[in-house]
Formats: C-alpha cells, sequence, structure tokens
C-alpha cells in the first residue's frame, strides 16, 4: 500500500511541477493545488501507514493510527487553502488588470 | 546596558518619531524636536571629563554574540571622549543651523533629521564601540547614512552621481578593513581592542602583519579622503551646507583618522606604517590645498581644503609613529599631540567657514566666486566669522590654526632627524612639501575671503539681493569662530583635559611606560625657532601669490587640471565599464520568466537532494511490514493519477478547475480509507470551497489557450518534472525503509496516551491541535488572517487606475 | 437560476440543516470528528450554497457583520484563552476541562480547550466570508 502511495506522490509532484513550470498563471495555481495534495499523502505516508482504528479513542481499538501526522496535515490543508485562495485572487487581479496570464507576456522588456 | 550604551542607540530611536514630529507638529520646524538629543548627549558626555583627563577609561560590556568574540563593549578613553564631543557639540550646531537653512514648508525635514540622527548614533557607535566588529557595523552606517544625505536632493543628477560615489569608494574600504580586522581575528584570536594591544607582539611577528596593515589602511584612506580616495569628497558638496560642515568636514571623514590612531599601537614602528600614513598624507596635503586654488566653487574650495587638511593630520600621525621606533620620549609624539590639537582646530574653523559658505549660498543665491564679490558691507558678521576661519585655517597668529600649524611645521622638521626608515635621503621632502602646501592654503584661504567679501559688487550676477542672515543661522559660526579665538589665545585649557588623555589613548602606558606627556602649548618660543621663520615666509610667499594669482593660474591648464581631478577618469572610466557588464550578467539567469527561476530551484533540488541521497547510501526499497492493498484502493489511486495526469491537457478553464478539484476530492476518499475522518472532513470542505472560488474568479474569464512553445521548452519541463517525481517517491520510499530498519519510538503514542487524561478529549487529532500543540495552530489561524486581509487589500486597493504598473 | 423557487426552497432548509450540523461539528470535535477548523468550512460552505442560489445582496442582508473585525474577535478568543491561563501561573496556552452537571443535559464536559477552538472558529469563517464576499463583489 505505502509503495502504491508512492508511486501516486511520484506522479502527483511530476503532474503539479509539469505545471508550475508552464507560462500559464492558471496552471501555475492549479500546479501548487496538486502539489499540496502530493505534500500531504507524503507527510501521512512516510512514516509508514500502520493502519489502525481512527485515533478516536472512543472506538476503544487496540490500535490507533498516528494522530501526528493527522494534526499536521490538518494544519497543512487549512493553510494551503489560505495559500490558494491569496495565489488566485493575484492571478485573478494580474489578469484584470494586465489582459493576459501569459507569464511570458507579463515579465516585461527585456530591457528593464 | 549602561547609560553609555543607551547614548549610541538613542539617535537611532529617536529617528524613529522624527517622521511623527514632521507630521503631527508640522507648525514647528522639525529642528527644534531634534536639537533635544544632540545637546542632551553633549552635556552627558562633557561629564566625563574629569574621568577620562586622570587617565581613567570607563569600559562597559555588553555581550552580543560572544562564541564569535563580537560584543558591544563600551571603550571610552581620551580619544574616544575627543571625538564623542565633536560628534555632540559639532551637532548642536549643525542642527541648530539647519533649522534656519533648510524650509520647513519645501524640504522633507523628516528624511533629513533621520538620517542625521542615524549618522550620529552611527559615529558614536564607531568611536565608543571597543570592539572592532561592533566599530564596522557603526562604520558602515555612517557610509550609508552619508550616501542618503549627499542624495537628500534625490532630484538632482549630480547628488545622485555623488551620493553613489561616495558609497562605492567608502564602502569598498569599509570591506577591505573588515577583511583586516578578521586578519588581526585571526593572528590574536580576539575583536576586542584593548586585547589585540596587549598581543601586538604576536602581531608584528606575524606574516600576515603587512597585508593586514594594507587592508586596515585601506579602510582609513578612503573614509578620510586620502589620495587617490579623496574624489568622492568634492562630489559630497551637493548635500545640504549643514551636512557639509558636519560629516564631510568635521566628523564623518575624521573617522579614518581615527581608525589610523586608534590602531597606532598595533602598527606603529614599522617603517611600512610610517611611510604609508606620513607619506599619503603629505602628498594628499600638497594635491588638496594645490587643487583647491583652482576651484570657483566656495564649497569646492572647502572641500579641497578638507582634504589637504585631513592630509595634514594623517601626516602628523605618520610622524608620529615614529616614536613608537625610538621609544616614547624621544620627542617624536609632539607629532601626535600636533594631530590631535589640529584635529580640534579644524573642526571649529572649517565648521564655521562651511556654514559662512552655506550663509552666503542662502542669501545669494549662488556660491561661484567669480559672480560674488563685495558682500562686505551686506554682511558684516558674516565677514568677520569668515575673516576668522580664514586666518586660523591660513595659519596667521592669533588663531588657534596658527598654533597647531606651527607644531606642524615643527614635527615636521624634526622628522629630518629620524636616522631610520631612508628618511636620511628622503626626510628633507617632509618640510619642503609641508611649506609649498601652506603656501597655497594660504593661498586658497585669502581667496575664500577676499573674493567672496572684496571686489566688485557684481548685483545683476545675483538671483537674490544679500541681506545679514538671520540670527539663528549666524550663532552657530560665531559660536565655533569664538572657539577659534579662544583657543587661539589659552590652548592650554584643553591640553591637559582633553588632548593629553587622547595621546594617551594612542600611546597607552602599558605599552610605552610613559605615565604623563607634558603638554604645554605656546604662540611664542622666542627668536631661535625655525617654525618661526617658516610662518613669516609662507605668508610672505602667499601674499604675493594671491596678488599674481591670475598670472600663474594658467599652470592648471597647462597640468590639464583645469576641467576636474584625473583620479575622476579612473572613478568613472571603470564604474561605466563595470556597471554594463554587471547588468549584462545579471540578465543571462534573471529571465524575469517565473518558469526559468523555478528551474534553477528544481534542478538543485533534484542535483542536492539526489547526490545527498545515493552518496549517502539513503536510497533503500523495504516491503516488509506494509499494508494490503486492497481492489478498491488499486482503482482509487488509478484514478487519481489518471486525472492529475489529465489536467495539463486540457484547455477548457473551467474543466482543469473541475479536474483539479476532483483530484481534491478523491485525496479525501484516500484519507477515509487511512482512517483519518477529521482530515477527510476538511478536505472535502476545503475543496468545495476553493472550487467555488476557482470559479468565482475564473468563469468569466477566457479561455486557456494551448500552449505554443518550442519542443525544447516542453521537453526540459516534461524533464524536470519526472526528475523531481522520481526523486520525491524515492525519499517517500527510503523513509519508509528507514522507518522499519531503526523503528524508533513514536511520540504519537505520548498523544494517545494522555490525550483523555491531559487534554479531556477523546478526538486525538483535535487534542493535538488544540491542546498539546496549541500554540502551532494560533499561528495558522493568524497566518490565514493575514491571508484573508491580504485578499481584501489586492481586490479593494485599486491604485486609482495605475495597477498597471 | 436566481429566481428558480425550487431552489431557493431546497437551499432555505439544506442551509439551515448544514448550518445545525457545523455548530454539532464544532461542539463535538473534542471527543469525535470535528472542532473548529471543520465546523468554519462547512459554515461557510453553507454561506456558499447561499451566494449560488440567491445572490451577494441577500447574503449582506443576512451577514451584516464586517468581517476583518471577526477575525480580529477570533483571534483575541484564541489569544485570551491562551493568556487567561497565565494569569494562574501556569504558561501561555495550558488548557483545562471539568466536567459538570447542568440540568437537562446532564453530566457535560467543559474545556477551555472548546473556547480556544471556538476563536479558531470565528476566524476561519471571517476569513473564508471574507475572501468569498470581496471576490464577489468585485466580479460582480
Amino acid at each position: 500500500m505505502e509503495i502504491l502511495i508512492a508511486v501516486l506522490i511520484g506522479v502527483l509532484f511530476s503532474v503539479a511541477t509539469y505545471l508550475l513550470l508552464t507560462k500559464s498563471l492558471l496552471r501555475v495555481v492549479l500546479g501548487t493545488v496538486l502539489l499540496s495534495h502530493g505534500a500531504h499523502l507524503l507527510i501521512l505516508t512516510m512514516g509508514g501507514l500502520g493502519l489502525g482504528s481512527a485515533p478516536l479513542l472512543g472506538e476503544e481499538a487496540s490500535k490507533y493510527s498516528d494522530p501526528l501526522p493527522q494534526a499536521l496535515i490538518l494544519t497543512a490543508i487549512v493553510i494551503s487553502f489560505g495559500m490558494t485562495a491569496l495565489l488566485l485572487v493575484l492571478t485573478y487581479r494580474t489578469y484584470k488588470a494586465h489582459q493576459t496570464d501569459d507569464l511570458d507576456q507579463l515579465r516585461g522588456r527585456l530591457d528593464e | 546596558m549602561s547609560f553609555l550604551h543607551i547614548a549610541i542607540i538613542a539617535p537611532f530611536l529617536f529617528a524613529l518619531i522624527i517622521p511623527f514630529f514632521y507630521k503631527k507638529i508640522s507648525s514647528v520646524h522639525t529642528g527644534w524636536f531634534v536639537l533635544v538629543l544632540p545637546t542632551v548627549l553633549f552635556v552627558y558626555l562633557l561629564t566625563f571629563i574629569p574621568t577620562i583627563a586622570d587617565g581613567e577609561v570607563v569600559t562597559h560590556l555588553l555581550s552580543w554574540v560572544p562564541s564569535l568574540g563580537i560584543n558591544f563593549n563600551i571603550h571610552l578613553d581620551g580619544l574616544a571622549l575627543l571625538f564623542a564631543l565633536l560628534i555632540t557639540g559639532i551637532g548642536v550646531l549643525v542642527v541648530l543651523y539647519s533649522v534656519f537653512y533648510l524650509d520647513k514648508d519645501k524640504e522633507s525635514l523628516h528624511n533629513f533629521y533621520f538620517y542625521l540622527m542615524m549618522f550620529m548614533g552611527a559615529m558614536l557607535g564607531v568611536v565608543l564601540s571597543g570592539n572592532l566588529m561592533v566599530l564596522y557595523v557603526f562604520w558602515e552606517l555612517t557610509s550609508l547614512s552619508s550616501a542618503l544625505l549627499i542624495g537628500y536632493w534625490y532630484e538632482r543628477k549630480k547628488s545622485r552621481y555623488g551620493a553613489l560615489k561616495s558609497m562605492l569608494i567608502t564602502v569598498s574600504g569599509g570591506f577591505a578593513m573588515l577583511a583586516g580586522f578578521s586578519l588581526l581575528y585571526v593572528m590574536t584570536g580576539t575583536f576586542t581592542i584593548t586585547e589585540i594591544i596587549a598581543q601586538v607582539d604576536v602581531v608584528t611577528s606575524s606574516s600576515l602583519f603587512i597585508p593586514t596593515m594594507l587592508l586596515v589602511l585601506f579602510g582609513a584612506f578612503t573614509k578620510s579622503a586620502q589620495f587617490p580616495f579623496h574624489i568622492w569628497l568634492p562630489d559630497a558638496m551637493e548635500a545640504p551646507t549643514p551636512v557639509s560642515a558636519y560629516l564631510h568636514s568635521a566628523t564623518m571623514v575624521k573617522a579614518g583618522i581615527y581608525l589610523v590612531a586608534r590602531l597606532s599601537p598595533v602598527f606603529s614602528g614599522s617603517s611600512e606604517w610610517f611611510w604609508l600614513v606620513s607619506g599619503f598624507g603629505l602628498f594628499t596635503l600638497l594635491w588638496g590645498s594645490f587643487n583647491a586654488v583652482r576651484q570657483t566653487d566656495l564649497k569646492s574650495i572647502l572641500a579641497y581644503s578638507t582634504i589637504s587638511q585631513l592630509g595634514m593630520i594623517m601626516s602628523m600621525l605618520g610622524v608620529g609613529s615614529a616614536a613608537a621606533f625610538y621609544g616614547y620620549k624621544a620627542g617624536f609624539t609632539a607629532a601626535t599631540v600636533a594631530a590631535v590639537f589640529h584635529l580640534i582646530n579644524h573642526s571649529t574653523f572649517k565648521g564655521s567657514l562651511f556654514m559662512v559658505a552655506g550663509i552666503v549660498d542662502h542669501e545669494t543665491g549662488t556660491r561661484d566666486i567669480r559672480k560674488l564679490g563685495g558682500l562686505m558691507t551686506f554682511m558684516p558678521i558674516t565677514f568677520t566669522i569668515s575673516i576668522i576661519g580664514a586666518f586660523s585655517m591660513a595659519g596667521v597668529y592669533p588663531f588657534n590654526g596658527f598654533l597647531s600649524k606651527e607644531m606642524f611645521l615643527e614635527s615636521m622638521l624634526h622628522a629630518t632627524d629620524i636616522t631610520s626608515f631612508n628618511m636620511q635621503s628622503l626626510g628633507v621632502l617632509f618640510p619642503v612639501i609641508a611649506w609649498v602646501a601652506s603656501v597655497f592654503t594660504f593661498v586658497y584661504s585669502m581667496i575664500l575671503v577676499f573674493k567672496t567679501f572684496r571686489g566688485n559688487y557684481q548685483p545683476e550676477e545675483l538671483e537674490k539681493k544679500p541681506h545679514e542672515a538671520p540670527v539663528g543661522m549666524l550663532i552657530p559660526p560665531i559660536i565655533l569662530a569664538s572657539l577659534v579665538v579662544l583657543f587661539g589665545f589659552f590652548p592650554n585649557i584643553l591640553s591637559h583635559t582633553i588632548i593629553e588623555p587622547a595621546v594617551k589613548a594612542i600611546y597607552p602606558v602599558s605599552l610605552t611606560g610613559v605615565e604623563h606627556f607634558d603638554i604645554h602649548i605656546k604662540a611664542w618660543h622666542g627668536f631661535n625657532f625655525p617654525p618661526l621663520y617658516m610662518t613669516i615666509s609662507i605668508i610672505a610667499v602667499g601674499v604675493l601669490m594671491y596678488l599674481t594669482l591670475t598670472k600663474w593660474q594658467k599652470i592648471y591648464a597647462f597640468l590639464r587640471l583645469h576641467k576636474k581631478d584625473p583620479i575622476n577618469y579612473f572613478y568613472d572610466g571603470i564604474v561605466n565599464r563595470i556597471a554594463p557588464i554587471a547588468k549584462k550578467i545579471t540578465k543571462v539567469p534573471e529571465t524575469g520568466l517565473l518558469r526559468d527561476y523555478l528551474a534553477y530551484m528544481y534542478v538543485f533540488f533534484i542535483v542536492l537532494v539526489g547526490y545527498t541521497l545515493f552518496h549517502f547510501g539513503g536510497f533503500a526499497i523495504d516491503t516488509n511490514n506494509v499494508a494490503e492493498i486492497p481492489i478498491y484502493a488499486w482503482v482509487l489511486v488509478a484514478i487519481i493519477a489518471l486525472s492529475a495526469i489529465l489536467v495539463p491537457f486540457i484547455t477548457n478553464r473551467v474543466i482543469a478547475i473541475i479536474a483539479t478539484s476532483f483530484v481534491g476530492f478523491l485525496v479525501a476518499l484516500l484519507f477515509v480509507m487511512f482512517r483519518a475522518p477529521d482530515l477527510a472532513l476538511t478536505q472535502l470542505l476545503v475543496e468545495t470551497v476553493t472550487t467555488a472560488l476557482f470559479l468565482l474568479c475564473f468563469y468569466h474569464l477566457p479561455e486557456l489557450r494551448k500552449e505554443k512553445t518550442k519542443p525544447v521548452f516542453k521537453w526540459t519541463n516534461l524533464f524536470i518534472s519526472i526528475g523531481v517525481g522520481a526523486l520525491v517517491t524515492t525519499m517517500a520510499l527510503s523513509s519508509l525503509a528507514l522507518g522499519n530498519k531503526k523503528p524508533f519510538e513514536s511520540i504519537a503514542d505520548y498523544f494517545l496516551k494522555n490525550s483523555h487524561d491531559l487534554g479531556g478529549g477523546d478526538n486525538v487529532v483535535n487534542v493535538i491541535l488544540v491542546d498539546f500543540r496549541g500554540m502551532d495552530t494560533m499561528f495558522e489561524i493568524l497566518v490565514l488572517g493575514i491571508a484573508g486581509l491580504g485578499i481584501v487589500s489586492l481586490i479593494k486597493l485599486k491604485m486609482n487606475g495605475k495597477e498597471d504598473l | 437560476m436566481k429566481n428558480n423557487i425550487s431552489v431557493h426552497t431546497i437551499t432555505r432548509i439544506a442551509v439551515f440543516i448544514i448550518l445545525s450540523f457545523a455548530v454539532f461539528l464544532l461542539f463535538a470535535g473534542h471527543n469525535n470528528p470535528g472542532g473548529g477548523f471543520i465546523g468554519a468550512l462547512m459554515t461557510a460552505s453553507a454561506i456558499v450554497l447561499l451566494y449560488i442560489s440567491f445572490d451577494l445582496q441577500t447574503i449582506k442582508k443576512v451577514l451584516s457583520f464586517y468581517f476583518p473585525y471577526l477575525i480580529g474577535t477570533g483571534l483575541l478568543i484564541a489569544m485570551g484563552t491562551g493568556i487567561s491561563s497565565m494569569f494562574f501561573g501556569y504558561p501561555f496556552l495550558t488548557q483545562f476541562f471539568d466536567h459538570a452537571h447542568i440540568p437537562i443535559l446532564g453530566n457535560v464536559e467543559l474545556t477551555t480547550a472548546l473556547v480556544f477552538d471556538l476563536g479558531v472558529y470565528i476566524v476561519v469563517v471571517g476569513v473564508t466570508l471574507l475572501i468569498i464576499t470581496t471576490i464577489a463583489e468585485d466580479d460582480s
């Protein structure tokens, strides 16, 4: 299972990197979204999934999943939500101001 | 933290509230508020005179980076006190003068006084710190504030040129000095000045002695405008006149002198030090005075005059260093005494002359001596001040400049007695150069006064009708001129209170064994005193040359000196050549395209992490201990991977967004599979809100275009992204294998065990968030709040339609 | 869609259910899945639903808060629980809990962590709604 997820993480990172390297601003933002998915899965998987019961003590199970990466990722999800929103609005404003989302055109003149 | 520490920091703190004064209390000139601080500091420092005159040294220790030997130590001895008094004392006068010089409605005073206070704090830091590294930090701060003040009228091209020039020259010198200090550390293992002096033997016997000396002197010479680094000082005259009087004649340019004096105990006694300091000093003296005569701008004359006077002080320190070689009782210390005395005198007469130049500029609208003339009747007080200042500078009795000039001439004559350092053959040059330079000094001093205040009055050349300056503007130069007269008649009020402690700081008792320097300055030595005849001949020849000025002034054109100082050609040449090359080099990596920057980072990431991973044998795959893969997991993972891979190929904006959200929702399913209900819930909700946001933002905007790019671009991108993916997978697998190989105790157990009893909750994830790691969560919501406000300002602030810029 | 009665009717009911569930999630968070973040995001999605089926004016009428104040209030609450523990000589952000017997509700666990979570909830709701309404306003 872990190996399968590791491969999936690789795929997510590859696609995210590819999107980040394109010249369209929207694709760059989508790239960051995929990148954070990849990173969350990476944190969750790196220590081994060690599947037990959900970390709710009310379950009274003999073995629980590791709660710490979950707490970390929960924080990370919310932060990446804030970041995505900020990037999104930045893109949106750039778009409105310059009428283009092509990074090649946005970089300005070469002689500057 | 002592009061002296606070005295250094106070100007910086005060600088912070200056904009407040400027904005809120605009009816009163900001300078009046600023005036308080230097006055308080000056009075506070005055209280140290008795202590320091008794030969004590005030030290305070404050650890900063003790592991590197960098500590903010205060070391207040005679030399430091002399400079600190100059900085604060002249500071008071200059601030008072600036109140009348700078118009409160037209000038951005908050900037001016901010920089000025920054400079004052930095300069106090330079002279009071007992640690070379701290000294260096403040030294660079003085360079920075000086450049900011030169560029105060930044809309003028010449101001910007002057600011850049002073910055480049002094900062490169400062950098060399830093290297020199580091070498001193290498030799002695300490940055504390007193400890370095205690290890003089180690330094002098080291092979690094000469390079260290050269580097330190490079710093001192650039700061003190010694030839050939003097070219920044005339251009620094673009600064407002109070600044020129303060930084570029009385205090900052003397920092180099301070450094030479401060490190004299370390380097004195070697022939290299003797020749470098006195040689550069003498040549600068000659070059400065010779070039001052050809200037037509009052402040340019004063600038070259300052260069020349700095050279003079430097040369005296150089000759004085012979004392270390001959033993301190042989009388060479007289040169050092003269240097310290002239340093004080120069600040008084040059300060007053700069202020006079400022008054003339202020009241007539020009500083060009070809347009000025006959102002004596309009400004009698200013004229009197300038007479006192200029005659003191020329070395005429009864002003203080006469006394120090005679002491200078005496010490130069005395230098011929030196029998080592090749002085037997070259020593005669010392008094000769001193004499020639003094003649030119006399000539330009006369030009300064008589071309401005006597001669023909040319009202048609002046912008304004001249009249006497306001009283407030006259008070500071009058105070300085009175000091010129006072020290001229009673020089000995300084000798035991200020000069002797300063000389003792340059030649510490621990090194010399001399407890007491007998300093008695007098004007009359009897007829059997060669400097007297030198002075008389200087005045005689000087008067003759001033009267025949037009006859021999062609020599400057003949020497091709009439346009600008020839050293400037080097500077301009270098700067004009280097700047385009630097631009070109910067252009190569900095293309302005986000993709390129990201590509560099990714390539570095792959290379560095990949190399480390494989080089140290971190790579491993371990299939033990992995969880089973149910069928639905295969399906889920395959769908996630497929939809992710599809995203780059979609050209429809909305579909691309939805495909990305789809991945997010499926990841939430993965979280369910991994027994993380909180995560799954959060992910689902975040994905919903994000998708709504995406669609809100992009619904109305045009379609994604199919990217028209070269195949090379695409293939490189593909290559890099596959590399990143492969590396991350490898990392994930290796860390799994590591976890299996060395099963370390997970801190999860602690949380699982204590969640109920300590946190009072059964949902361990939530307990971690709000209790165990509550601080993280608090900062997280803070970040979220900032992001929210950032978004609002991005949208609401529209920069008056100038958002394209 | 702006005048679609069936959508409006369903939304009214759905939003009510979602909002109650959000509050439940907030309070259940300490012992079951849920908590401040989740509750807040649930609340926000309810309001997004409102926006989609009605329009911005309606939302502004219903929620006449100034959202930046909401963010500030939430942060103050969160920080306040942290600081209040310092008054009793405990380190910053020490949380406490106790069980109390309240009529009708029975044995209830009271924790300061819940107050902290409430702060988190308010901040996250504030930020999300601030973002959504600002963008929506600019768009229209």
